[in-house]
């Protein structure tokens, strides 16, 4: 497979309070190894070298674990491929010729920094709401001390390999953020480790989900089909059970506002 | 009081009124069919008739009618808040919006839950209105004979406006005086735009509970490996297929072979 020439239609956007609007590029001579970032890097010291500002967007680590990355191409969260992040897409995937569109994630909460770059710290918010257990300082415990069925210790890590990456909201429908907060939730509601804080926890990231103004699910799984770490439906069904528990059925109640 | 108005204020709390609701409406649908089986009795209405007026004459009924009311308004007002939420949640759309994988019915549930809403008006006007608040429904008398068991219907015509129904059994008779609704219906479903509305209405209830029935149960929590198939099982054939099917029969049959 030779190089490839592509037509880019991008996203540009000065800042939050101006409205943005496509532009249309050139990519050429793109070698099909590279990644969308690289594709994009290239395009960038093109636009660079005839003193035009580059196009914004993020990454980080470039190897599909920090969740930076984001990127909405032809219609999907971090392209066309299932369970990758954008970083981890190859230009052998497109064809010679082809016209990519590329879009910031869609989402109230997530407003546009500029360009193709939106803030998420909205989930920040959220992990910071409950999204932890508390530990004890002192002596190292030993390893597996506590016993934890190999079923449950599975579930529980299926639940954390989320990179919070926001791929769930921008392919929802409803711009929900039910799966990555569910995904949080759940890691530590299956495990002993996550039982002091369990019903306090779910509570309070619920609550601040609702405060950042994400949409409601309406359980079509658009947001599972796109999960580049393949995060279940069914950690949205656990959220809302133990939310509902902890709401209506549970005495103790350990947030007090 | 406002920790519960607190809950279900939230997302989840909206979503679970949703639930529930949906859920109860769902039970309603499988008696409401059991009951308009009976059209399909070749009886001059005689079975229908009965059993449309012990519905408006059993207390207990009339109170889980005015529930089931409250349900479809309840649904109808969250599921309004819920669109105007998930509207505002994504201000600005994408330019190019790719084949989701997720199903038709579950993208599409406020449109077909808005033809539902307006089909339950022509249905109410149609049968509930007329029955209760109109004049325009006839009668019927049946005359059972004890012994042979053979009933035999004239229309009647009650000396007082306001009659609503009387049984009484002389000479090892049994005559039922009661209102015609079962006329009614007929003549409803020899119109072929009802006929159509209807058709299409069930069209409507197959694809918001093929997605509905099972969602709700999502949205409860209860998702179970061993249970799930179960509920997506009743919920796409007893909701989605054989209910809907059942009562768009209804008009096919008045209007093709009665």
């Amino acid at each position: 497979m030779g190089n490839m020439n592509l037509t880019l239609k991008v996203w540009r956007q000065k800042n939050a309070q101006t409205p943005g609007k496509f532009v249309t590029y050139k990519a050429e001579g793109i070698s099909p190894d590279m990644s969308f970032l690289e594709m994009l890097d290239v395009v960038n010291e093109s636009l660079i070298l005839k003193s035009e500002e580059p196009i914004h967007f993020d990454h980080d680590c470039r190897e599909g674990i920090c969740g930076m990355c984001s990127l909405y191409i032809n219609g999907h969260p971090h392209g066309p491929k299932r369970a990758i992040t954008t970083c981890q897409l190859h230009m052998r995937s497109f064809k010679d010729g082809e016209t990519i569109t590329i879009e910031p994630w869609r989402a109230a909460p997530f407003p546009v920094i500029k360009d193709l770059a939106v803030d998420r710290s909205a989930f920040d918010r959220i992990q910071q709401a409950g999204g932890y257990v508390s530990v004890n300082t002192g002596g190292v415990p030993d390893a597996n001390e506590i016993l934890i069925p190999k079923v449950i210790a599975d579930e529980a890590f299926n639940s954390a390999t989320c990179i919070g990456c926001g791929a769930c909201v921008a392919a929802c429908k409803n711009a929900s953020a039910m799966l990555f907060v569910s995904a949080k939730v759940s890691q530590f509601a299956m495990l002993p480790q996550g039982q002091t804080e369990r019903w306090s926890r779910v509570q309070k990231m619920v609550a601040q989900m609702d405060e950042e103004g994400f949409g409601n699910c309406t359980n079509t799984g658009a947001c599972e089909a796109e999960c580049p770490k393949e995060i279940q439906l069914t950690n949205i069904s656990r959220m809302n059970n133990d939310y509902f528990s902890a709401k209506l059925f549970r005495e103790e109640h350990a947030h007090e506002e | 009081m406002s920790e519960f108005k607190q809950t279900f204020n939230s997302s989840l709390g909206k979503k679970l009124i949703m639930a529930l609701t949906g859920l109860f409406l769902c039970t309603f649908l499988i008696v409401h069919l059991g009951g308009n089986l009976l059209l399909f009795k070749n009886d001059d209405g005689f079975g229908f008739n009965v059993y449309a007026n012990f519905l408006t004459h059993f207390p207990p009924i009339e109170v889980v009618a005015y529930l089931l009311y409250l349900c479809i308004v309840v649904h109808a007002i969250y599921a309004l808040v819920l669109t105007v939420k998930n509207r505002r949640a994504r201000p600005v759309g994408y330019a190019v919006v790719n084949k989701s994988p997720a199903s038709w019915s579950s993208k599409n549930m406020g449109l077909l839950g808005s033809v539902l809403l307006l089909f339950l008006v022509i249905h109410m006007g149609n049968f509930w209105y007329t029955y209760k608040y109109t004049h325009n429904v006839g009668y019927k008398e049946y005359r059972t004979d004890l012994s042979s068991g053979i009933t035999t219907s004239s229309n009647f015509t009650p000396l007082s406006p306001d009659f609503e129904n009387s049984v009484q059994t002389a000479n090892n008779t049994e005559i039922v005086r009661v209102k015609d609704l079962h006329a009614t219906v007929a003549f409803v479903f020899h119109n072929i735009w009802y006929v159509l509305i209807y058709v299409i209405a069930m069209g409507a209830v197959s694809f918001h509970l093929l997605h509905g029935f099972q969602s709700a149960f999502r949205t409860l929590g209860w998702v179970h490996r061993k249970y799930t198939p179960i509920v997506e099982f009743i919920g796409t054939w007893l909701f989605a297929v054989i209910i809907p099917v059942g009562f768009a029969l209804m008009p096919i049959v008045y209007y093709f072979c009665r």
